[in-house]
């Protein structure tokens, strides 16, 4: 194991350090024009595909383009044998680029797929010297994985010329591969291929490696199937980081929604199955408030949804205070009728947003920080995840703080704990009673916020969350928030680790179904509060 | 017959009715009960005295399955362990409970109410169906004119005024037939003369059954004339007649000092 | 004894004499009258009222176990699902070989999901007794394993309620799964014939509604002989204050097993009944919106009274189907919504309750109550 986690540990260090390189002179070369387009407009498939890779060798700057037309099928021979390029119906001479018009019409130049195979390595070795980082990384790919072991000078021009740390890598990669398939390179090279490719670590370096030709040295065999080994378990541990991250990430959206939950039903004890709709309601004024962005402020953009979440907060604050006041409050110690009201409540407000927006999905647009994702090791990390997973706990924590140290806090505390002793002591109880349904529905509405990033917008979103989160709270224990975090988390990640083996649907039922035989062994949950409180 | 006895001897564990050994419980850390030790003899009126917190309904709780102890022995009959068993178990083996708080089945006649408590086959199917035997109607009746509650035989329960509520349930008592009877507070909430009236009605019922009375009102201990124990703090404090508890200074002390 | 005290309740002999009629009238009016004529019943408004009374059925199984044990179950749909699929496996079985496929074994989907065999949970559904037995096992089978589980641990008030939810959402997931075996998203459907006579044909949608309107009779009767019964002053009892009955020597749990299970059966029956008159039965039935809108039938007709919940499911069902084949129906879920906001808070004790209440008070004021809703005491002749 340690070791295993020491090859990770090398793994992210052969990422992050920059490669040595060496630099190689290009040699120039001039083209042999005629040979070529000759070449070209053979009848004969091998010629096609010689003149192919010769072009690709030349280094010439027209290589690109001829190559990229030919794969475009633009690439036409004119009458008078001379190479051009299609251009929308305006021709160019291939090797000039001159604009020429053809007497009649040029026939185009057939491939079939043995060429449109080299082409994409040529192509591949062409572009590895692109200006475009993008471009150059999957052409390196592109190499490395066609193996190709002609593009080797090309490659060390590229490694010599390359200053990104990654690409380079990639390109070392690339060429290290051709140097394994190479049966002129000396045993010793190929063996230090293997170390290469070993180090990159992934499925297709495994693929590489477990695909050698017969003919390569035992020696070089052995160091590959060492090192098919290696990355055999470096890869199960990454799958393992990576089903975690997802469950860190699922455990995450469950708390988000779990927690306004954990105030309405864990400390105040109602039933609200119109929670869910306030986390609909967050994630409607999302969209709301982008799409007053967009129309009138488009340079705002990327601040949306820190301009949502306050008014998010005080939109389903703000209902759910209507609503405890209108119903709720005529029915406190009646939990089975308030159930029934708030889901009454519940459909109303599904309704009421579906007559405003209309049934479908409305769009909620990521802003920049939230769009795309990083590689860490082996963790493919998108970053709308992870700033969920932190927002997350932001919440969390601000909330534990707000019951703990706030004036607000203490007399919910109290009025939960004792509600007659409060009154005598002059807490307004209706008031708090109020306040902190208020304050539940709120931070509901800040996650709709949050999960209008990765789910649909639409008059169900908040269905979808009620029974996971009634679970969340019931399985961490009622009334405790720290029970919540557990309880989301637990969950999450036993969600996605279960997924694999059972697939997403049956994985769900087999953890609803444990969650149920759980709340039937601890009906009080996980962290449980013992005495009188609880029966009462 | 001058000293306060503590039931520090062991006990004859096949004589003792109820005997309880080295008892203790607590809720959150707080010990509710504290090395308690009992035994009732078949056949006796036992009254419990203490002050409000004392632990005597929660030693209820533990004799009748409704908490079960951290440690110690709850034996009845000398053999049986309560503690392995449940609610409903406990009441088969025939020990009933009257609740502080009356509960009765409020929605349902006086009569009904009865007639659940009428000792009988308790399993399911044998309560499919309708009627009532005339034998078993006779039980009833009779104790309805225990319970002075003949006249209001067909009113809901939950239409009674507090006094009727509990002897409502001493009735439910007496139809169990159970060999011990628990009794938390019969008097709390009582007028003078239904407290008059309660006391003989226990004598009565003390006459061929063992009852453990728990009660605050000094009148009403000092009109059962039984043997009195005093719980404080979750364990017993002094145990003996009336009279001779009630001059302990360490009892004084509890009731009236601090 | 038994006969004298059912008929010794005005409320519900009415009830059993409007079902009664309705299983000849209706059917007549169906069958003997010609289309134009004022009197006919056309066959779709037939169909249409036997399903409102497959689910009075529903609400009659669901007021069983909340309204006289307090258990207020929000997986109801579930036990009705089952009961429906399990009849619907039977109608599956009885297509033959006239499917789209032509397979004489094979249900269609099964054919189109290349499955060679028949599962082996799909033996003996084509024998209608096995499927009818199927229809009040398999229900009773898994609400008395929930049930077991559930109760014994005292699993109670909002905490079951939410777990019962669970339970018919876990089914949904389920029976989603095209590799269940039931037909996936799609459900089964195409029926042919019951026991021999063409499911579409007016006669049989006749003989359908005139069993459910007798199964509805029938299920009365036995839930009000339950509740009238010993144990039904228990059930009442537990729902009240379960714990004084544990010290009464009563196993609570057993006692709501039992009813609970008793329940899951109707429902069962009341779901195999819905099937063939709906034609088709699918997943969506296990949602939990639809047991929770049981729940709200029930209300709405007086939980605790049985005729109550059977008016309620009637005319809630009867006020949907008019709103949403409307201009109305974008409302509907508003006044589905304000329907459990009003119930709960102006009418807790539903039509039927709150009307019987009114009646008790005006009566003389030595009317013997009874335990659940006011009597009438006076046999009907
Ligand atoms: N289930 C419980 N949870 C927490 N505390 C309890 C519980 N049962 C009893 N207690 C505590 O134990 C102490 C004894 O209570 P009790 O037996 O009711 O006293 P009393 O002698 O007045 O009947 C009280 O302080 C009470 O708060
Ligand atoms: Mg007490």
């Amino acid at each position: 194991m340690a070791h295993a986690v020491f090859l990770i540990l090398s793994r992210i260090l052969a990422v992050l350090v920059v490669a040595f390189a060496l630099a190689h002179p290009a040699a120039a070369q001039t083209l042999d024009t005629a040979a070529l387009a000759k070449g070209f407009a053979s009848r004969s498939f091998d010629d096609v595909e010689k003149a192919v890779t010769q072009l690709a060798a030349s280094g010439s700057p027209r290589a690109e383009p001829i190559l990229r037309a030919l794969n475009d099928r633009l690439l036409v021979i004119a009458a008078d044998g001379a190479l051009l390029i299609d251009k929308a119906g305006a021709y160019e001479n291939a090797f000039t680029g001159e604009a020429v018009t053809p007497t009649a019409k040029p026939t185009p130049i057939r491939v079939n797929n043995k060429i449109r195979t080299t082409l994409a390595a040529a192509m591949g070795a062409l572009t590895l010297m692109s200006p475009d980082r993008q471009k150059r990384l999957e052409a390196a790919e592109a190499v490395f994985k066609s193996r190709d072991a002609s593009a080797r000078p090309l490659l060390d021009k590229a490694i010599a010329a390359e200053t990104d740390a990654r690409v380079k890598a990639r390109l070392i990669e690339a060429r290290a591969a051709g140097v394994l398939l190479d049966q002129t390179a000396t045993e010793a090279e190929r063996v230090e291929a293997v170390a290469t490719i070993r180090a990159r670590g992934d499925q297709d370096a495994k693929g590489l490696l477990s695909s050698l030709p017969a003919e390569v040295p035992p020696a070089v065999k052995a160091a590959a199937d060492r090192a098919i080994t290696a990355i055999e378990a470096e890869l199960a541990l990454w799958n393992v980081a990576q089903n975690g991250y997802y469950g860190l990430s699922l455990g995450s959206v469950l708390l988000l929604a779990a927690i306004g939950l954990a105030i309405t039903f864990g400390v105040m004890g109602i039933i609200n199955m119109a929670h869910g709709e306030m986390v609909m309601i967050g994630a409607y004024v999302t969209f709301v408030v982008q799409e007053t962005i967009r129309t009138s402020f488009p340079g705002l953009f990327d601040y949306s949804l820190l301009i949502a979440l306050p008014l998010a907060f005080l939109v389903a604050a703000i209902v759910g205070m209507a609503i405890e006041r209108s119903v709720i409050r005529f029915l406190y110690g009646r939990p089975l009728e308030t159930l029934l009201a708030t889901w009454g409540i519940s459909l109303i407000l599904q309704q009421a947003v579906r007559t405003l927006f209309g049934p479908t999905n409305r769009e909620v647009g990521a802003p920049s920080f939230m769009s795309g994702a990083f590689d860490l090791g082996g963790l493919v990390i998108t970053y709308n995840r992870l700033w969920i997973i932190v927002f997350t706990l932001v919440v969390f924590f601000a909330l534990l703080m707000l019951l703990r140290f706030t004036a607000l806090g203490l007399q919910m505390r109290a009025v939960t704990q004792n509600r007659r002793m409060a009154a005598a002591m002059g807490i307004r109880t209706n008031r708090i009673d109020m306040l902190t349904f208020g304050l539940g529905s709120g931070i509901a509405g800040l996650a709709g916020v949050a999960l209008s990033q990765i789910d649909n917008v639409s008059p169900n979103l908040g269905q979808g969350y009620i029974i996971d989160s009634f679970m969340v709270v019931v399985f961490g224990g009622v009334g405790n928030l720290w029970g919540t975090l557990v309880g989301a988390f637990t969950i999450g990640i036993a969600n996605k680790f279960l997924e694999p083996y059972a697939g997403a649907v049956l994985g769900k039922i087999l953890l609803l179904v444990f969650i149920i035989l759980f709340i039937q062994k601890r009906p009080r949950g996980l962290f449980a509060l013992k005495g009188r409180a609880v029966e009462a | 017959m001058t000293s306060v006895v503590t039931p520090q001897e062991p006990a004859h564990l096949t004589s003792s009715l109820l005997y309880l050994d080295d008892v203790s419980v607590s809720f959150d850390g707080f010990r509710a009960i504290n090395k308690l030790s009992l035994s009732i003899q078949p056949g006796e009126m036992r009254a419990i005295i203490g002050p409000n917190g004392a632990g005597k309904s929660t030693m209820m709780d533990i004799i009748t399955g409704k908490t079960k102890p951290d440690t110690g022995d709850v034996l009845f009959e000398g053999t049986t362990d309560l503690t392995r068993l449940d609610e409903a178990a406990i009441a088969h083996l025939g020990i009933g409970r009257k609740f502080q708080k009356p509960t009765v089945f409020e929605n349902q006649t006086v009569e009904d109410n009865i007639h659940l408590a009428l000792k009988s086959d308790r399993t399911v199917l044998k309560n499919l169906f309708w009627g009532i035997s005339a034998d078993e109607q006779a039980k009833i009746d009779k104790i309805l004119v225990t319970i002075r509650l003949a006249a209001d035989r067909d009113r809901l329960a939950g239409d009674l005024s507090h006094g009727q509520k509990q002897w409502l349930e001493i009735g439910m008592l007496l139809a169990q037939d159970p060999k011990l009877l628990l009794v938390d507070e019969p008097a709390a909430g009582m007028t003078d003369a239904e407290t008059i009236e309660t006391a003989k009605l226990l004598k009565e019922i003390a006459r061929d059954h063992s009852v453990i009375v728990v009660e605050h009102d000094m009148t009403f201990i000092r009109d059962l004339g039984v043997k009195v124990t005093v719980l404080h703090e979750g364990s017993v404090l002094a145990e003996g007649p009336l009279d001779v508890v009630s001059a302990d200074e360490r009892v004084i002390e509890v009731y009236l000092g601090r | 004894m038994l006969t004298a005290k059912l008929l010794a309740d005005r409320r519900g002999l009415i009830f059993l004499a409007i079902l009664a009629a309705a299983a000849i009238l209706v059917p007549a009016l169906n069958l003997l009258t010609p289309e134009g004529s004022a009197l006919h019943v056309p066959t779709y408004a037939m169909s249409l009222m036997g399903k409102y009374l497959t689910y009075a059925i529903l609400a009659l199984a669901l007021d069983l176990v909340w309204g006289y044990c307090g258990i207020l179950s929000l997986g109801h749909g579930a036990f009705f699902a089952l009961g429906g699929y399990a009849m619907g496996m039977y109608l599956m079985r009885q297509i033959g070989p006239r499917g789209v496929y032509g397979n004489p074994v094979l249900p269609d989907f099964m054919v189109f999901l290349n499955w060679k065999e028949l599962p082996w949970y799909w033996y003996g559904f084509d024998w209608f007794p096995f499927a009818a037995l199927m229809v009040v096992a398999v229900p009773g089978l898994i609400a008395f394993i929930f049930g077991w589980f559930a109760f014994r641990s005292r699993v109670t008030g909002v905490y079951l309620s939410i777990i019962t939810q669970a339970l018919t959402y876990a089914l949904l997931l389920a029976f989603f799964r095209n590799d269940m075996g039931f037909g996936g998203n799609n459900g089964l459907t195409d029926f042919k014939d019951i026991l021999g006579f063409n499911i579409q044909s007016d006669a049989t949608r006749a003989g359908l509604f005139a069993l459910t309107a007798l199964t509805l009779a029938a299920a009365y009767l036995i839930a009000r002989s339950v509740v009238m019964s010993k144990a039904g002053k228990v059930l009442l009892a537990v729902r009240d204050a379960e714990s004084r009955v544990r010290f009464l020597g009563y196993r609570a749990d057993n006692y709501k097993l039992f009813v609970f299970t008793l329940s899951a059966m109707m429902a069962g029956i009341a779901g195999a009944l819905y099937v063939p008159q709906i034609g088709i039965i699918n997943p969506s039935e296990f949602a939990p919106g639809n047991s929770i809108e049981v729940v709200i039938w029930t209300a709405v007709g007086g939980r605790g009274t049985l005729v109550g919940p059977a008016i309620g499911a009637i005319l809630v069902n009867f006020a949907k189907t008019t709103f949403t084949t409307g201009a109305l129906a974008p409302y509907w879920l508003f006044a589905l919504g304000g329907l459990f906001v009003l119930v709960t808070l102006f009418l807790p004790k539903g039509i039927v309750g709150t009307a019987s209440d009114y009646l008790a008070r005006r009566r003389a004021a030595g009317a013997k109550p009874e335990p659940v809703a006011a009597p009438t005491p006076d046999p009907a002749e």
